[in-house]
């Protein structure tokens, strides 16, 4: 997009490449973009920083990646936070590598409140567990679905019959 | 309506030369259903867009009486399901399309509905024949409004070659297989 | 002789005072204590009713279901169930090639196809690093417009609709049939288009079309004034939507709102002014800004929006510059036709591309754009090959939707219809 970003990333990188040391694990500026690959130990502390102390006050989307087919990767599963600071203009992608061993991923809704769904969404669809998240269940495949959709070991034919409608009293009893 | 035999005076009409229109009830009946089709559009994705073009009054559907649209399933006889129907949704519409009363007829609007259209994957029903029996297909995607009027002009001739059923007969299904070859 | 019955013996001696219309004042003030024995109005006995709203309703724009807690007409709480038309985008473009997942792209937001299209072409041609020739880049502006145009148009007509306004559908409706049949004569569809491929558009525009645009759109502002000059200022539209489902600026980016719903918030936020792509930043137009963030807001900054459009194909319809439309590279442009008939390479270069597709190089990107909803965003990886790896798509609505419950809690039933249709909640895109 903008080449005018590009002081902006460097700035940013050297920050946080300061302030977090051997969490960032790699950076990557291709196509203009800034995507850094953290580890997931330090994510929330990540996170928390960028919208506390650079202003990156939208979380666009959480995506899940299964990084099985790849040529080259670190761990099988990857969850991708997009940010952006409207006040600033900068955007900045978070990649974080999971092992299919230790699903559990921090929950982002403690910062932004967009994170409620997208998490929900990257739940259904590959199977991490955010700890912390008020309401963590299926959103858009039906209740009695059984599986992750979008892992590359699903076929993409497995269609699941439902036979009732579901029950929302979880879903109504949520905090605002 | 009126004798099929046209020119001749039949049966309780020769009594009466001035030309007393008689016909079967079951004509009358089919003629009343026929001409006053409501609908239920179950309409889910980009084919109800083209149903309300077709309701709209530049492709008039009430000029053959589908113009109101009951969104009650107690208050319609015709369902036009318009749009892709996934497992999630299967089971909302066999209980809406249970809760029709009888007669009821059923349009399938659009590739999806038909046959799954290009989303042969886990999520969509591969037609929604699979569910509830339907009466006219509409293939498109979108189908043209005009193709909806075929369609629903379609579905008023086979109304008239069906019989009406005697008390008695709950499932008009049933009745339509034992006439079907006739 | 009948006897004589003395009436006093039927009327007990405490009956309760029986009132005339005359005692009516206004409000009856339910602390009073001879109104009905002793009984206060919180005292009475009320359990909280289930309802459900959808998935099949008539002023759900799209399959979704609410469902909610009530108390009389107050909503206490509320859950939202989405994934009604859930068709399984991601999973199925991965065994698709490039081109081949324009129509998917159609699909998502299926009120302005075309905008889709492009953003999704718009993606690719960064991942190889094209660029399109200036006459696709008018074009496609062109088009994008005319479809803001006409999703502006749908929202605005169904939720006045939902409000109680029947009329105001049929004037945006015609009005938006005669773009409709505008963009007909460009692509050959109704509503989805298909028209742009990576690296250009399909085909040239037909002669005199750029007549036809002229023409239509001249018909454009007297329906939008009779729709405004209809409900803006009547007393029951402002009563239903002043205050209604109102959601401050900060709230909005918190929740990831985008687009014209967070536009009314007051915040000023619109990827053509502030990351311009294809020519917006030599146009001239404005952004509209609400200042509440409820429903009157929501609709008002889409109206306005509605004539900036107007503005912007106005200023791009005589500037189409001449030209090809399709990139020359042959990574992704087919060779002509009497190339392929004679010479080799045209020839294997044209069957690598239908059977192996638009292949960009390893990487992963991630591009927006400003639909009529918010911004539209691809996630796209590839691992070298004509498919891609995963796609991610960033629906604008489904954050919107997100905030629902925010939004509903607290208010009364008929407050959700008018919310909901402020949203612009396409399913399609909300649930991919």
């Amino acid at each position: 997009m903008a080449t005018q970003e590009t002081p902006k990333h460097d700035a940013l990188v050297a920050e946080l490449k300061n302030r977090f040391g051997a969490k960032i694990l790699d950076v990557d500026r291709s196509y203009d973009d800034c995507t850094l690959i953290v580890d997931k130990a330090g994510i929330h502390d990540v996170l928390a920083f960028l919208k506390n102390e650079h202003r990156f006050d939208l979380l666009l989307d959480i995506a899940g990646v299964d990084c099985m087919n790849l040529p080259k990767f670190r761990e099988r599963f990857e969850v991708v936070y997009m940010l952006y600071s409207i006040g600033d203009d900068v955007r900045v992608r978070l990649e974080v590598p999971i092992s299919e061993l230790d699903l559990d991923v921090p929950t982002a809704t403690d910062l932004w409140k967009s994170a409620n769904w997208a998490e929900r969404e990257a739940f259904e669809m590959f199977g991490f567990n955010f700890v912390g998240h008020p309401c963590l269940k299926r959103l858009l495949t039906h209740h009695e679905f059984v599986g992750h959709p979008l892992r590359k070991d699903y076929p993409i034919m497995g269609g699941q019959w439902c036979a009732t409608t579901s029950d929302m009293t979880e879903e109504l009893n949520e905090p605002r | 309506m009126g004798v099929r035999n046209s020119g001749y005076l039949v049966g309780i009409e020769t009594k009466n030369e001035t030309g007393l229109i008689t016909t079967r009830l079951d004509e009358i009946v089919r003629w009343g259903r026929k001409n006053s089709l409501w609908p239920l559009p179950f309409g889910t994705a980009c084919c109800a867009i083209e149903f309300m073009g077709v309701v709209s009054s530049k492709f008039d559907i009430s000029r053959f009486g589908a113009e109101l649209v009951r969104f009650s399933p107690r208050q319609s006889d015709m369902i036009l399901v318009a749009g892709t129907i996934n497992y999630k949704l299967a089971p909302v519409l066999k209980k809406i399309y249970d809760q029709i009363a009888e007669p009821k007829y059923v349009i399938s609007m659009g590739a999806c509905a038909c046959s799954g259209g290009f989303y042969d994957n886990y999520a969509t029903v591969q037609g929604i024949d699979q569910i509830i029996p339907v009466d006219v297909f509409i293939p498109g995607c979108p189908p043209r409004p005009e193709a909806i009027l075929h369609a629903v002009m379609k579905l008023q001739e086979r109304i008239d070659k069906e019989p009406v059923p005697k008390r008695g007969v709950h499932r008009r299904h049933e009745v339509v297989e034992k006439f079907r070859d006739s | 002789m009948a006897n004589k019955i003395d009436i006093k013996e039927f009327v007990p001696s405490e009956a309760p005072p029986r009132y005339s219309a005359r005692d009516f004042d206004g409000d009856v003030d339910p602390k009073r204590d001879d109104f009905d024995e002793g009984l206060t109005l919180p005292d009475i006995n009320t359990t909280p009713m289930f309802i459900n709203i959808g998935p099949t309703h008539p002023a759900t724009h799209g399959t979704f279901r609410v469902y909610a807690q009530l108390d009389g007409e107050t909503v206490e709480k509320a859950g939202v169930d989405v994934g009604y038309l859930h068709r399984g985008f991601e999973k199925i473009v991965e065994i698709k090639q490039y081109n081949q997942i324009i129509p998917y792209t159609d699909r998502l937001n299926y009120c302005s196809g075309l905008t889709n299209n492009v953003a999704f072409c718009k993606a690719v041609e960064r991942m190889m690093g094209i660029e399109v020739p200036p006459r696709t880049i008018a074009i496609r502006v062109i088009i994008m417009e005319i479809q803001r145009i006409m999703d502006h148009m749908i929202c605005c007509g169904t939720n006045i609709v939902d409000i109680g306004a029947l009329t105001n559908f049929w004037y945006f409706y015609n009005a938006r049939d005669k773009l409709n049949d505008v963009l007909e004569a460009l692509t050959g569809a109704r509503l989805t288009y298909t028209y742009t491929r990576v690296g250009g558009l399909a085909w040239d525009l037909p002669d005199g079309w750029r007549e036809n645009v002229k023409a239509a759109i001249k018909e454009i502002p007297s329906a939008i004034k009779d729709v405004r000059g209809l409900v803006a200022k009547n007393r029951i539209f402002q009563d239903r939507t002043r205050g209604v489902g109102q959601i401050s600026g900060e709230n909005a980016i918190n929740f990831g709102w985008t687009g014209p719903c967070l536009r009314a918030s007051g915040v000023d936020l619109d990827l053509r002014k502030v990351r311009p792509y294809y020519g917006y930043e030599d146009l001239e137009f404005d952004i509209p800004i609400g200042s509440n963030g409820d429903v009157y807001d929501r609709i008002i900054v889409r109206i306005e929006e509605m004539h900036e459009s107007l503005k912007i194909i106005h200023q791009m319809i005589d500037r189409v510059p001449d030209g090809p439309i399709n990139v020359d590279d042959k990574r992704v442009t087919l060779p002509p036709k009497q190339k392929v008939h004679t010479s080799m390479e045209a020839l294997i270069n044209h069957f690598k591309l239908v059977i192996d597709g638009v292949q960009p190089p390893p990487g992963r990107i991630y591009d927006a754009t400003e639909t009529p909803n918010g911004e539209l965003g691809f996630y796209i990886i590839s691992d070298g090959s004509g498919h891609p790896y995963r796609i991610k798509v960033r629906p604008p609505c489904f954050y919107t939707m997100n905030a629902l419950k925010f939004l509903v809690e607290g208010g009364m039933v008929a407050d959700i219809v008018a919310i909901l249709g402020g949203l612009n909640v396409i399913a399609g895109e909300l649930d991919r």
